[in-house]
């Protein structure tokens, strides 16, 4: 009897153990996935895409002390400026322990010998991906995202000639170029348009900071949130190597049942809701 | 007055890493970089956690050389000296945990150790695999989210943000829920480093023949489920659950207890010598 009490006992409380073991697990799980999903946040040069990235990131803090540390980063009088990187704390609502920036705040200044960047002791920080052909450390391949502008509130848009991201752009005339256009409300004078180019921007976010506006009307954001993809369907004919991009093109993707509909019949029906 | 030799060196020990670390980031210093995740010592010798990187390597990513050298590092280290060493005389949550305990004391909540059903002292190793489960399954480092060690350490280098409410957490829960609560029956960190140093080399020697049975170094231990040869048989102690903090040493007065360097030619059993127990 008292063995068959024992084993009764032993497994009352193993299947406990193992229910609380999954409770707890279940929680953990949910809040890591929490703390994981904020996409709006723009990381140091280099970074892996933010999946690879937040797996890596060890939390160490190594390239926040070398951005904040380096030598270019005093004032005339010798005393420490604020670095670029931060460190997520509680309440920043960023993954804790990561680095990230905000271009308001410090933008980036895209140093020449990329501090931040080889410290990284866990590979978070990709250097290969910035390196030039002669294996130079080049802070131009950076992509920490991509500048965007609304035009609505950019006043280059409404006539006032205001360059102020464009000169403030560390790779000035590539990056954000002026176009001109005809201001056909005057029909004398010109608008200057600030116009970025997503394949030289880097996403330091000294146009941000130079805005002009209220709250900046040219703004970095991550580099999946700031571009689309137009699919292997679409393929530029005009380009021999773009054209080869068709054949992964087989799938077909419908949301909605194909309308077995005439085209004539559906074109004058009345519109249904 | 008791002696506090170790408490002071554990202390100055703890407070001058979290110094070094913080003059990293405030004044450049290359001594001591980066945070207890992975560091870098003299500006080269690269450092890290080996829980932590176990966990990013669950999270399946391939770490860089540099951190799998500095956990290795890390791990042959408190191999030596033993795992929990750490627990003691590095980790900053140390000094919270340590100060609910003597506050416990003070306050006299309580005598005695409650035995609650589900928290145990080997909670903290369910939670240390759950960690490793947890950040395979949702792809990122798991007990690094929340882990209140980094997050205070971080918080005095960095600046502490909100973070300070994890520390003022665990504080309460130590102070006025359960004794040792967070260090003796959570932290998957310290339950990491009890298994890697379980074999360590330098552990606390107890001589029974010197022993008055005062019971001051239980009531001092934060895992006094460790002293049980006390007053019973002349063996070191050898569980890796002893943080080697060195308290139990500072409060004899009878030199019953000293750090020596365990000896592998003496048989050493874990959980009782019998040759010593049963006379």
């Amino acid at each position: 009897m008292a063995t068959s009490n024992n084993r009764r006992k032993f497994m009352a409380t193993t299947f406990q153990s193992v229910g609380l073991t999954a409770l707890g697990g279940l929680l953990w799980s949910g809040y890591s996935d929490e703390v994981k999903a904020s996409p709006l946040v723009l990381r140091p040069p280099a970074a892996l895409p933010e999946d690879d990235f937040l797996k890596a990131c060890i939390k160490c803090g190594l390239c926040a002390e070398a951005c904040v540390n380096r030598e270019s980063n005093q004032n005339r009088d010798g005393s420490q400026r604020k670095g670029t990187l931060q460190m997520a704390k509680g309440g920043d609502h960023r993954m804790i322990g990561t680095p990230f920036f905000v271009p308001t705040d410090v933008p980036c200044y895209m140093c020449d010998d990329v501090p931040c960047v080889p410290v990284c002791p866990s590979g978070a920080l990709d250097m290969p991906s910035i390196l030039n052909e002669k294996k130079e450390l080049d802070i131009n391949k950076a992509k920490m995202g991509l500048a965007v502008v609304h035009k609505e509130s950019c006043i280059a848009f409404w006539g006032i000639q205001c360059d102020a991201c464009y000169r403030a752009c560390p790779i000035m005339d590539e990056a954000i170029t002026l176009e001109y256009q005809k201001n056909e409300r005057t029909g004398k004078h010109a608008f200057l348009l600030p116009v970025v180019h997503s394949d030289i921007c880097t996403g330091c976010g000294l146009c941000e900071q130079a805005c002009v506006t209220e709250k900046p009307a040219i703004f970095v954001l991550p580099i999946e949130q700031a571009t689309g993809v137009a699919g292997d369907h679409y393929v530029k004919g005009w380009d021999k190597k773009d054209q080869q991009r068709v054949q992964n093109a087989n799938e077909i993707h419908t949301k909605n049942e194909r309308s077995k509909q005439d085209a004539s019949e559906y074109l004058n029906m009345e519109v249904e809701y | 007055m008791s002696n506090m030799k170790y408490l002071l060196l554990r202390r100055v020990t703890q407070m001058t890493l979290l110094v070094l670390y913080f003059g990293a980031n405030a004044y450049g210093w290359h001594i001591l970089e980066g945070t207890f995740g992975a560091s870098r010592l003299f500006g080269f010798i690269p450092l890290a956690d080996p829980y932590t990187t176990v966990q990013v390597l669950a999270s399946g990513f391939v770490l860089g050389a540099d951190v799998l050298l500095g956990a290795l590092l890390i791990t042959v280290f408190y191999m030596i000296v033993g795992g929990r060493a750490f627990c003691s005389w590095v980790c900053p949550i140390n000094m919270v945990t340590d100060l609910a305990n003597w506050l416990r004391r003070k306050l006299k909540l309580d005598k005695e150790e409650v035995n609650y059903r589900f928290l145990k002292r080997r909670t903290r190793y369910w939670i240390m695999v759950l960690g490793i489960v947890v950040s395979a399954v949702v792809g990122v480092a798991a007990f690094e989210v929340l882990s209140p060690i980094t997050i205070m350490q971080r918080g005095i280098v960095f600046g502490f943000g909100a973070g300070i409410a994890v520390i003022i957490a665990i504080f309460l829960f130590d102070l006025f829920g359960v004794k040792n609560g967070w260090c003796g029956h959570l932290c998957p960190l310290g339950a990491a480093y009890s298994v890697i140093g379980s074999k360590s080399l330098i552990r606390v020697k107890h001589t029974h023949e010197n022993c008055t049975n005062c019971m001051e170094c239980k009531v001092v231990c934060p895992e006094n489920q460790v002293l049980h040869m006390i007053n019973k048989s002349s063996i070191a102690v050898t569980d890796g659950e002893c943080t080697n903090c060195g308290r139990c040493i500072d409060v004899c007065n009878d030199n019953a207890l000293e750090f020596g360097v365990r000896s592998f030619m003496k048989q050493e059993t874990r959980s009782g010598d019998f040759s010593h127990t049963s006379k």
